[in-house]
């Protein structure tokens, strides 16, 4: 259980295969709901949201041949709609690239890695507003840590893991972090 | 960054973080909906003590375009023209709850006065002071050299290697000196080309080459020819005297068609407007497939925009813990 590259005081409570079949699963669901691949774009949210929404694209791909990277995937990024842009330092912008068809009355599904306020959705919302209409909007996140601060839920969940708000969850992924895994730490020090 | 108040202030870490932030806004201004609500609740002053207006609207486009309340402050017909002080105007702004004031006056040396005096506590944009600086006038013709002469991914890339001349008035151009200051911080090998009159005392110690004659600097093969405004008025004596005749001055200067099919063929031709037709550039360079004069003005908007982002979204020092 214990690996050498967890930090100390961390506990890994989701490992590389356990991201895996939640990403699998996902994809599933995702099917499923839309009933196939039509009219399915796909969006990460920096940071880790774009690994994600890519290998969450190339699941869908590998279910539904019609599912095509190349018009369905995008990323979006929201720095410009945070609502805490005034407490923190300037942040830098990310690219916002979506498909070239639009996303008008498409299904568009946001992906990240953790959902906890809500605050980051309810960013990616307005933003998604300024791009186009989509016919509905629905959300995958990895984790669900709870403590929202929003009327905000997700579709699909790769993990529900109940948290106190001092604990601190981290996820790796192997584009951004060297390896995946979903670590808990701090707490009841 | 707390002010723009030089080109010569800003890193070259500075410098890209400003150009790239710049890509991703132009990004979002081929939009329908091309606001964003970065800026909303901020107020930002154009405090215009020389007319303007082609700066004055892309300031005042960029801040609208994150949603920023404008108050437009012309010099002429204000409170200025019956003799009020800089350090009143400023008061009054600083009273009004300013958060920016972006400031263009006929004294080089005015928006660093505005900023440091500590009349106030907006953030200051210099949009032109004197024969000083025009930060993000080189800053957008960085921009716009960027994304045609660094490729295919000019994200995060400064101007290495890039060689560039910047031909005209330079003695009487804050554009001359925020271009060479900028340019040189990201790697770019400036040349600048002048009758000996329009070059200003000490020139040599400037961080670029400088030559009389421009058939010889384009023979030296050239990414970028940016040309700059003549007056017309300098030449005769009352105006200074600089040169003797308008037909002689574009002969030796002026980029026609030969010398604009002298330049290799990526080459770009910049212009900080408005342009002379006739006299610094000929119709025909102004209008060929090279020009990017056009292009300028709307990357100007997403330069400024990037400014005004950099400045004013992040929380002030005292409120970061």
């Amino acid at each position: 259980m214990s690996d050498p590259d967890t930090p100390a005081g961390a506990r890994e409570v989701l490992g590389a295969d356990d991201i895996s079949r939640a990403l699998t699963r996902i994809a599933h669901e995702i099917l499923e709901h839309n009933k196939g691949a039509d009219g399915l774009v796909v969006l990460g949210i920096p940071t880790r949201g774009l690994p994600l929404a890519q290998r969450l694209a190339e699941r869908l791909a590998a279910v539904e041949p019609g599912f095509d990277p190349a018009t369905q995937l995008g990323t979006l990024d929201i720095t410009m709609h945070r609502d805490d842009l005034h407490r923190a330092p300037v942040r830098p912008i990310g690219a916002t690239h979506v498909p070239d068809d639009g996303i008008d009355d498409r299904t568009v599904v946001l992906v990240d890695d953790v959902l906890y306020s809500g605050r980051t959705i309810r960013a990616a919302l307005d933003a998604l507003s300024d791009v186009g209409r989509p016919r509905a909007v629905r959300l995958a996140v990895l984790v669900d840590r709870g403590h929202r601060e929003l009327p905000i839920r997700a579709d699909h969940v790769g993990k529900n893991l109940p948290t106190a708000s001092s604990e601190r969850v981290q996820v790796m992924l192997t584009e951004t972090d060297g390896r995946d895994a979903v670590l808990i730490s701090g707490g009841e020090a | 960054m707390e002010h723009l108040l030089s080109a010569g202030d800003l890193s070259r870490t500075d410098a890209v973080r400003i150009l790239d932030t710049a890509a991703e806004l132009a990004a979002t201004q081929g939009r329908e909906i091309k606001k964003l609500p970065t800026l909303r609740g901020r107020t930002v002053v154009n405090l215009f003590f020389e007319d303007s207006t082609r700066t004055r609207i892309s300031f005042e486009t960029a801040a609208k375009r994150l949603s920023a309340d404008v108050i437009n402050f012309a010099a002429k017909g204000s409170s200025v023209s019956k003799g009020e002080s800089l350090k009143d105007t400023a008061l009054t702004l600083q009273a009004m709850g300013a958060d920016a004031v972006v400031i263009r006056h006929h004294a080089s040396g005015a928006p660093h006065l505005l900023a440091s005096s500590g009349w106030l506590q907006a953030a200051v944009v210099n949009a032109g002071d004197g024969t000083h600086q025009h930060p993000t006038q080189a800053l957008l013709d960085a921009y716009t050299l960027r994304r045609h002469l660094v490729g295919p991914q000019p994200l995060g890339q400064d101007l290495a290697g890039l060689r560039v001349a910047i031909v005209g008035d330079v003695l009487h151009s804050r554009v001359a000196r925020s271009n060479v200051d900028l340019l040189h911080t990201l790697g770019a090998r400036v040349t600048l080309v002048a009758p000996p009159t329009l070059l200003p005392v000490g020139v040599e110690t400037w961080p670029c080459e400088v030559s009389y004659h421009l058939d010889e600097v384009l023979a030296q093969g050239l990414d970028a020819v940016m040309m700059l405004r003549v007056q017309r008025e300098r030449m005769s004596s009352a105006g200074g005297g600089f040169f003797p005749s308008p037909l002689e001055y574009s002969r030796r200067y002026g980029l026609d068609a030969r010398r604009l099919a002298a330049l290799p063929s990526h080459a770009v031709v910049l212009h900080p407007g408005p342009m002379n037709r006739g006299l610094e550039i000929s119709a025909t360079a102004a209008d060929s497939s090279r020009s990017v004069i056009v292009e300028q003005v709307a990357n100007g908007v997403a330069v400024r925009m990037a400014v005004l982002y950099l400045l004013l979204a992040g929380g002030r020092r005292e409120d970061v813990s």
